[in-house]
């Protein structure tokens, strides 16, 4: 009871500095104008999308956009002709690096991919044991988004088995269709908006390329702590 | 030895370390290179900046609305929010948490506020095992060492430094390529994320509109920190607030390409509360420190507010030439380079470290390169006026009285220039010894020689 | 028109021909050039130490004598940028805060005068070296000035220029450079470096402050590369 009020007093007293502070106006940033009350309504960020990097107009150039980016960023992008393509790009990948078992969870895309592989898979969604998790050789996941401007994902812990699969595994693989391509940073926050608002994942995780560090002599090292690979496979 | 005696000798040592130099011109050689890059993309980065700038402004000064805001949705899922007025309350809400959850190991991903009230100390003393696992935060910690950089803490270190030390200190380091080291880092840690019992992050933007905490970063260590332990403790200043949810779409970008020259971070990941009503994973507790400590003297100072403004990317540190040769450890604070130079007098006490605002030539590539507009190098001649103005130095004052005088009236000018003539064939006698007034100067510089006809003795002439 | 020049202290004292050369250009393009003796500095050193008080003391006259000035014009990117972007503030919420903005709007530095107002870039000179240009950071980032003293390099006849790979700061800074002695002396260092490695005979500027310190060091190190003032190159015939 007795830290309850000094907690609640020290938040009364820092909100009391700022709001004495604030009596005197600053003025705004780089107009060297000397003061403003300045009250927008709008967010100033609402025009981002004139100033951020160009995404193209058509949907196969945001494609060839998103394609590129992955590149860049030494993710591994598949744009596959229809779902059933799904399983036989899945197992060639689980040949290749030897998979024994896989985590995922629950959903419609990620069922299908991963019943396809015909391995042990840990299922997140009723609650899992991390060791048995670590030792997975890949996680699959489905996703939010993919942003053609920055060649990233959107993953939230309702979308994609929670916190952990989409980052602890060496592989994380993301199952996405067409349609969830957004073309830039702006409509996938319009997009979370729309979707979440009124009851927003705990988490909501825009992955740009596998995990890296550039720690040592700024010199590019993939998976320093997450995931060393990352493959979008769509459809 | 005074703060500022200290940052001359340690600053005369790392500009004589030619080895230091190119380390660390070599390290920010590769980040100019693709910060160019990704700044070209941007259709209009000036927009960007300004607009980004405004954002700050305006979360900045309606900073309370937006804490209330902020506060109120993250209660609301359960997240439990503390205020803290200084580093001590921080650091005493931090261990009762850790008391109360019996919590023995903590696992941190990388937060300059932790660094700024010296948490880790704080806690070790008390007997908990605090591990750093951001990898460079890893690897100074590992030395014992502060960060040498807020965004590359162990950017002075090449890899035979880097694997020497993980010899010695985890006997692992099977050569000295930069994957073989990180290999080493990422299986030492992963253990220690799978028990530790609790983790603890910093925090990039907190978002008012929505109540979130928004935490950038490129290894993932972050996400696991925030995942796996039972119970989360995100430590930030007051100042990271954002109003809007959507403010992100142009800051996360912003802040990855001023500060390391990537499009994006490859992690930004936005946490609203512990974990929720059928998640199936995430801590049970999530507790959120709110930190002061002096930020709302700074909020006071009107004419400095915007320094409030910093998202700490690292960009100004990394144009600065002066953080280039004198080094990161040299200032002596948690914040460095032009920042540093700007905020830590008004944190630490202006007339202790005026000596940071003093060292620079006011280039101004701080204020070129900063992201949301700070007037840095104005700042910086700020804190010298108000420096000079409330304590000044007698022998600099009335020098510059003197020098008022001289230069106010033309026959002391005059005067003035014919000594200065005169007295060259002493100088060049004395160059360099004890004896010599210019001595600051000489002892690697030539002075030019002075013509005995003046500019104004020519134009008087000629009429 | 009438151009008061503004002869900043260095100049007067250490490098007349600089000054000299302004005058006989500006002349050469049929203006009228005055000079206030009265004039000696102004008021950056202790405008740049804190020492605002003296600052005015210095620059208070110095405004004075240049109100009826039709246009000033400063051989100096920094002490420009002391008068047109520092006086206004300096002199705010005083009784001469109104005469500081009128002046600071009148005043141009030398190459930006050239180019911008007068339209100027073929002076005529010949300088047949090859020279590379250090840009003085206050005429640089405050007063924005780039590309008029390249134009102006770039019609002189016989010359060269190259482009040093590293944009940075000299290291000069005013009492700086006697402050922090080892910094300076470390920024210069990393300077010259880059201008050597053009393999230009000459570095030019416009400012005299900054190629003191880079010359300074040249010296020292024997190094046979020379500084220029770019009024001083735009005077060669
Ligand atoms: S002051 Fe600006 S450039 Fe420097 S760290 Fe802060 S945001 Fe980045």
């Amino acid at each position: 009871m007795k830290n309850e009020e000094i907690i609640l007093s020290e938040r009364e007293k820092i909100l009391g500095r700022i709001r004495e502070a604030l009596k005197v106006s600053a003025p705004l940033p780089g107009s060297h104008s000397e003061v403003a009350a300045h009250a927008t309504t709008e967010s100033p960020a609402s025009h981002a999308r004139e100033w951020l990097p160009s995404v193209g107009a058509s949907g196969a150039e945001q494609f060839d956009l998103f394609a590129k980016n992955c590149a860049d960023l030494k993710a591994d992008f598949q744009l596959l002709n229809n779902r059933e393509e799904l399983p036989a790009a899945l197992q060639k990948i689980a040949a290749a690096e030897k998979w024994s078992r896989i985590a995922s969870h629950d959903g419609e895309l990620s069922n299908f991919a991963s019943v396809s592989l015909g391995l042990p898979v840990l299922l997140t969604d009723k609650g899992y044991d991390v060791q048995e998790m670590e030792k997975c050789d890949a996680g699959i996941s489905e996703c939010d988004a993919l942003i053609a401007q920055t060649g990233g994902v959107v993953v939230t812990n309702r979308s994609a088995g929670g916190r952990a699969l989409s980052v602890l595994p060496p592989h994380h693989i993301v199952l996405a269709r067409r349609e969830q391509l957004v073309a830039d940073l702006p409509a996938a926050f319009a997009l979370l908006q729309q979707k979440y608002a009124d009851n927003y994942p705990s988490m909501i995780s825009f992955i740009t390329g596998p995990s890296r560090t550039g720690d040592i002599e700024r010199i590019l090292v993939l998976g320093a702590h997450g995931p060393k690979k990352l493959t979008i496979l769509c459809f | 030895m005074s703060f500022v005696s200290q940052f001359k000798s340690l600053a005369s040592e790392k500009t004589r370390d030619l080895r230091h130099r190119s380390v660390i011109r070599t390290a920010l050689r590769s980040y100019e290179v693709v910060r160019d890059k990704r700044k070209a993309a941007f259709q209009s980065w000036e927009s960007a900046r300004q607009a980004a700038a405004e954002t700050k402004w305006e979360a900045i000064n309606h900073l309370d609305e937006h804490l209330v805001a902020l506060t109120a949705k993250l209660e609301a899922r359960g997240t439990k929010v503390h205020w803290a007025s200084n580093g001590a309350q921080a650091r005493e809400i931090i261990s009762q948490i850790l008391r109360d959850k019996k919590a023995r190991s903590i696992i941190k991903s990388k937060a300059m506020t932790s660094e700024e009230i010296h948490l880790n100390h704080a806690l070790e003393k008390e007997g908990y095992t605090v591990v750093e696992s951001d990898l460079g935060e890893f690897i100074v910690q590992l030395r014992h060492e502060a960060p040498y950089h807020i965004v590359f803490p162990s950017m002075h270190l090449t890899r035979g430094e880097i694997k020497d030390l993980f010899q010695k200190e985890l006997g692992d380091a099977p050569s000295d390529s930069p994957e073989d080291l990180t290999m080493v880092a990422r299986r030492v840690m992963r253990q220690k994320y799978l028990t530790a019992d609790v983790g603890f992050t910093g925090g990039n933007f907190a978002i008012a509109e929505t109540g979130m905490i928004s935490i950038t970063e490129n290894e993932g260590n972050a996400r696991l920190t925030a995942a796996l332990p039972k119970t989360m403790i995100t430590l930030m200043g007051i100042e990271k607030v954002l109003p809007r949810f959507a403010d992100l779409a142009l800051f996360l970008p912003m802040l990855a390409t001023a500060g390391a020259g990537q499009p994006m971070t490859c992690y930004n990941t936005m946490y609203s509360g512990p974990r929720q009503p059928g998640e199936c994973d995430g801590p049970e507790e999530w507790h959120v420190v709110l930190l002061d400590n002096r930020r709302t003297e700074l909020l006071a100072n009107a004419e400095q507010r915007d320094s409030l403004h910093c998202i700490r990317c690292g960009a100004c540190l990394n144009v600065c030439p002066i953080f280039r040769n004198v080094g990161g450890h040299t200032y002596g604070t948690t914040y460095s380079g032009p920042v540093g130079a700007v905020i830590t007098p008004h944190l630490r006490g202006l007339q202790d470290w005026k000596h940071l605002s003093n060292a620079s030539t006011l280039c101004g590539g701080c204020t070129e390169a900063c992201p949301v507009k700070i007037d840095l190098h104005h700042h910086l001649l700020q804190n010298r006026r108000n420096a000079s103005t409330s304590e000044p130095a007698f022998f600099e004052k009335l020098a510059y009285q003197t020098f008022a005088i001289v230069a106010n009236e033309p026959a002391f000018w005059s005067l003035a220039k014919k000594i200065g003539w005169l007295t060259q064939p002493l100088q060049s006698l004395v160059k360099g010894t004890a004896l010599d007034p210019a001595k600051a100067w000489t002892k690697t510089r030539e002075l030019p020689p002075q013509p005995l006809e003046s500019f104004k003795d020519w134009w008087k002439n000629r009429k | 028109m009438t151009v008061t020049l503004f002869i900043p202290c260095f100049i007067d004292a250490l490098f007349p021909r600089a000054g000299i050369s302004m005058v006989e250009i500006l002349e050469r393009l049929g203006h009228k050039v005055v000079c206030p003796n009265e004039i000696a500095c102004c008021g950056q050193p202790p405008f740049n130490s804190g020492y605002w008080d003296e600052a005015r003391t210095i620059a208070a006259p110095a405004l004075e004598k240049l109100k009826d000035a039709e246009t000033v014009v400063i051989g100096s990117g920094s002490c420009g940028a002391m008068i047109k972007k520092f006086y206004p503030e300096l002199f705010k919420n005083t009784p001469q805060a109104e005469l500081a903005k009128q002046v600071a709007s009148r005043t141009w530095e030398f190459s930006d005068f050239l180019v911008s107002k007068l339209g100027v870039t073929d002076l005529g000179a010949k300088f047949p070296h090859k020279v590379t240009f250090h840009d003085g950071c206050h005429g640089l980032r405050e007063l924005g000035i780039k590309t008029a003293p390249r134009a102006l390099l770039g019609k002189v006849g016989g010359l060269e220029f190259v482009e040093m790979k590293e944009e940075s700061c000299c290291g000069f800074g005013g009492t700086f450079a006697a402050k922090f002695p080892m910094i300076s002396t470390a920024m210069g260092e990393v300077k010259c470096a880059a201008a050597t490695e053009t393999g230009a005979d000459f570095i030019v500027s416009n400012d005299s402050s900054c190629l003191m310190h880079i010359q300074g060091l040249l010296s020292r190190q024997g190094s046979k590369l020379k500084t220029i003032h770019l009024a001083e190159v735009l005077n060669q015939k």
